[in-house]
């Protein structure tokens, strides 16, 4: 570039004989994050009730993992009479064989962590690969995966887990795994979606033309691609499956006693609930503020995968 | 700028607009004026604010935008403080919009005629019913389209892309504004439909005496046009005059840039690009925004934004050395290019060859029996319309294809297999194809280096320095710093998009390089440092090219051959010299005569 004075021009230069052009980094362009659920999990934070959520998930988690270190008794102690009302032993009163209730809520978090997490992990990973092979191979396979999806989803999730276990007896595996099969056609459905979606562009066809395995342009050219809605599914699924956990031990196929386990508590004392409510309504608030946590995480995750940088007003 | 005149429809005064939020400023210190009867040509590239100024003289703003300063007056109506019923009244009535995409723009869900009417009916054009039904004739009779009752009952769906645009222009005409802005009206469709519709947009601003914006990318649409052009770069006025000034001496170095990097169609004059891309919103430095890619800056450039002069009040330039550019610039001394002397000889290679090829699209057949030939070190140029079937021929021979074809696609004398699939990989990598748009041929989630890792690792076996090496030579041959090589491509330009496609297919060392539409997504000055590009490559490394392009004034730039198509058939083929001075065949002349391009006296 030319120096000197700013008033007086410099003398012409002629085309072609400037220094090349700097490097016009100094105002780069707009660029999203490196991976793009990094950056719908940081637009998300953004929102209110994203970090509410997280909030709520974050001390009920604290709850389920390190309840059991303080709570007064164990939980299969007897404290007192049973359906006893909340006194300065017992804070929360007492269940219908005289065991704590507040005891038995610090343990019995866990299960549904646990197994809502397992069984939400294994519906993804099922429904994930049958949605990818579905929406790239479209034609026959397409159609027999999907049609054979709708089977499962035609039964109500509860009843599809109930026939199995009511067949193979109450094993937690089976609990988990029937589960995330209930979630599996969902999944695929939104996964396939999106795929059909990408495979018509062209980084698809330029990898397909230079000959890269199906199976590569599946994990290194789709997925990467669709780790957002994934990122929210996983969370909308979660609020399912704790439900569906929870309730498959309140109907009795879940976990047996004398395991400690906000379903099962709810059950085993609802006959007094106008008596000692506590033994009920404990373990339901805590259900209630779990499911509504993960849903909070998931909305805000939606909404920043949409664009959405406000709590309210949807567009 | 200029003194006010008795017959000013327009003025625009210091128009700034900003991003909401942010205060980002798209537009800023825009002032012009339209006369009685004029047709001013606002020209910029994508990005330069043109499309947001053009809206903002009916006082509109797209979500996030907002007018911040400066006044509109049409006739005697300050339209940016105009309230909610009397800015109801003023567009459709003392101005008019016309969209760049009609099919959009017009409600799916009503008969064209109920809508046409609806304008009138909205303005109380007239007297009464019986008044606006005649208008509603008239109307249809102006643009060329039949005002029979059939016709006003059919829906947008049921017209061409080319009608709807029409009945949109219709529209825009019916209360008789005072001044209509038409937002590249024509980008959307083909040569020759964009022809009859510039002549109907002519002919009717002379025939009412209306004036009108006309904003567009292409400075050949507003040559035949416009009375006056103005242009933007990177949201500021930098240059307005009478055409016959702008196109001949122009004041301003971009403006210099921007002819010399239009396609010439029947001139000898080679073509190039502007090095850079035009900042977007909230990357403009301070002063003059074209400082980096400009051959003319001074220190004074990028800290100061130069004021509005000229030569009159009628030619306006803001560039501090202005008088220099006007005296001094070369006139882009006749670079001219080589001129292809016969047809495929015989000692050349012929490397790939469709005999007889048919091929389908579901069970529409879209290609009949084509032939084509392409030789070693030959650029074929592949010309038609949308729907003509070039880019079927195309993905064809690139194995990309999806339907069913009869006929055969040979490469050096061996047929080839209809998918990619079923070729061998040597076959893969000899045929290589860059897609139309650069920003869906690279996958998003990649970086550079794990984009142009895929050909490499696929077609040859590198240690890690010896690929490393590799990609710094394909990116070097596309003109690219290595340094991009840990980007991902939303950090990049279109036009550096484009440039990393090029890079990933030479990466791949191909015999037959495929181009399908590569500049179609890109600005003007872009498109001239492509094909400069190009052409370069396929000079130097000798690569067998097949270009396709919807534009004849391209191929001259890059292409020794050319291929007309039209309906799946390729109607002439020869050199592109004597196709285009002496076309054969009716269909060729005929996308000659409609092709869009400057005036003669510029040609610089």
């Amino acid at each position: 570039m030319s120096s000197g004075g700013d008033a007086s021009l410099d003398p012409l230069q002629p085309l072609g004989t400037l220094e090349p052009l700097e490097p016009l980094e100094a105002v780069p362009l707009v660029a999203r994050g490196r991976r793009e659920w990094v950056q719908t999990i940081s637009d998300a934070w953004h929102l209110r009730r994203t970090k509410i959520g997280f909030v709520m998930f974050i001390v009920l988690l604290a709850i389920a993992l390190f309840g059991r270190f303080v709570a007064p008794y164990s939980p299969t102690e007897f404290v007192g009479p049973p359906f006893s009302l909340p006194a300065s032993a017992y804070w929360l009163g007492t269940d219908f064989l005289g065991r704590d209730v507040l005891t038995r809520v610090l343990y019995g978090g866990l299960t549904v962590f646990v197994l809502g997490i397992a069984a939400t992990v294994i519906g993804i990973v099922l429904g994930v690969s049958l949605g990818l092979i579905s929406g790239y191979a479209r034609r026959w396979l397409d159609e027999s995966i999907m049609r054979m999806l709708d089977v499962v989803l035609a039964f109500p999730s509860i009843v599809l887990a109930m026939l199995f276990v009511s067949i193979l007896g109450p094993r937690l595996w089976l609990i988990v795994l029937m589960v995330g099969i209930s979630h599996m056609p969902r999944i695929a459905r939104v996964t396939r979606a999106a795929t059909v979606e990408l495979a018509a562009r062209d980084f698809v066809r330029a990898a397909a033309a230079l000959g890269v395995p199906r199976r590569k342009i599946l994990f290194y050219e789709v997925l990467p691609n669709i780790s957002s809605p994934l990122l929210v599914e996983f969370g909308l699924r979660l609020t399912y499956s704790i439900i569906m956990i929870a309730a498959l031990s309140f109907i009795g196929f879940g976990m047996q006693p004398p395991s400690a386990d906000w379903g099962l508590m709810i059950n085993e004392n609802r006959i007094a609930i106008t008596i000692q409510p506590w033994a009920v309504v404990a373990p339901v608030l805590l259900i209630a503020a779990l499911t509504i946590s993960t849903n909070l995480i998931a909305d805000g995750l939606a909404r920043a995968m949409m664009g959405i940088d406000r709590d309210t007003a949807v567009t | 700028m200029s003194e006010p005149r008795a017959d000013i429809v327009l003025s625009v005064t210091d128009l700034r607009i900003v991003l909401d939020p942010s205060g980002i400023d798209i537009d800023d210190d825009v002032s012009f004026a339209i006369h009685q009867g004029e047709v001013l040509g606002l020209v910029g590239e994508s990005a330069s604010g043109k499309t947001t100024a053009a809206t903002s003289l009916l006082a509109y703003q797209r979500r996030g935008a907002k007018i911040s300063e400066g006044r509109v007056d049409i006739a005697d109506t300050e339209v940016l403080s105009a309230s909610r019923s009397a800015l109801r009244r003023v567009r459709g009535g003392l101005i008019s919009y016309v969209p760049q995409d009609a099919s959009a723009a017009l409600n799916p869900a009503l008969r064209i005629g109920d809508q046409l009417m609806e304008i009138l009916n909205e303005h109380a054009f007239g007297a009464g019913g019986a008044e606006r039904a005649t208008r509603l004739k008239q109307m249809m009779d102006e643009v060329l389209l039949p005002n029979d009752r059939a016709f006003l009952r059919r829906y947008p769906h049921q017209l061409s892309g080319g009608q709807q645009q029409r009945v949109a222009i219709a529209m825009a005409f019916a209360n008789r504004p005072k001044l209509i802005v038409l937002d590249e009206p024509t980008t959307a469709l083909d040569v020759t439909t964009q022809a009859h519709v510039l002549d109907t947009v002519r002919d009717l601003t002379r025939l009412y005496g209306v004036s009108a914006l006309y904003v567009t990318h292409d400075l050949a649409v507003v040559a035949c046009l416009a009375d006056r052009i103005a242009v933007m770069y990177a949201g500021r006025l930098v240059e307005i005059g009478p055409k016959e000034d702008l196109f001949v001496g122009a004041f301003h170095p971009y403006t210099r840039r921007l002819l010399a990097a239009i396609p010439d169609i029947t001139g000898e004059r080679a073509l190039h690009g502007i090095p850079g891309w035009a900042p977007r919103p909230g990357q403009r430095v301070a002063g003059c925004a074209f400082t980096p890619r400009c051959d003319w800056r001074v220190d004074k450039c990028a800290s100061d934004f130069p004021p509005a002069e000229g030569s009159d009040d009628d030619h306006q330039v803001r560039c501090w050395r202005w008088q220099e550019v006007r005296d001094k610039a070369p006139v882009a001394e006749g670079q001219l290019r080589v001129r292809a002397e016969a047809l495929c000889k015989t000692d050349e290679k012929t490397v790939v060859s469709v005999r007889d090829v048919t091929a389908f699209y579901q069970s529409k057949e879209i290609l009949h029996g084509v032939d084509a030939t392409l030789c070693q070190h030959r650029c074929l140029a592949l010309v038609g319309e949308s729907g003509s079937g070039k880019t079927t021929l195309a993905r064809c021979i690139a194995g990309l294809h999806q339907f069913k074809i009869t006929g055969t696609v040979e490469f050096q004398g061996k047929a080839l297999a209809r998918e990619s699939r079923g070729r061998s990989r040597d076959e893969r990598q000899a045929i290589q194809y860059i897609f139309q748009s650069p920003y869906s041929s690279l996958n998003p989630r990649k970086t550079i280096r794990q984009l142009l890792a895929q050909p490499i690792d696929i077609f040859f076996k590198l240690d890690r320095d010896g690929r490393e090496e590799r990609m710094v030579r394909v990116l070097d041959q596309v003109a690219l710093d290595a340094s991009l090589l840990n980007r991902y491509p939303e950090q990049l330009s279109g036009g550096e998009r484009q440039r990393i496609a090029i890079a990933r297919a030479l990466a791949a060392e191909p015999t037959v390089l495929i181009c399908d539409e590569v500049t179609s997504w890109l600005d003007v000055s872009v498109q001239a440092a492509i094909i400069e590009l190009l052409a370069q490559l396929q000079r130097e490394t000798g690569v067998a090219m097949l270009f396709v392009t919807h534009n004849l004034a391209l191929i001259r730039s890059v292409a020794q051959e050319v291929a007309v198509m039209s309906e799946g058939r390729i109607v002439e083929l020869g050199l592109v010299d004597a196709v285009l001075e002496d076309p054969q065949a009716d269909y060729t002349k005929l996308l000659l005569a409609d092709t869009p391009t400057l005036p003669a006296e510029c040609r610089i």
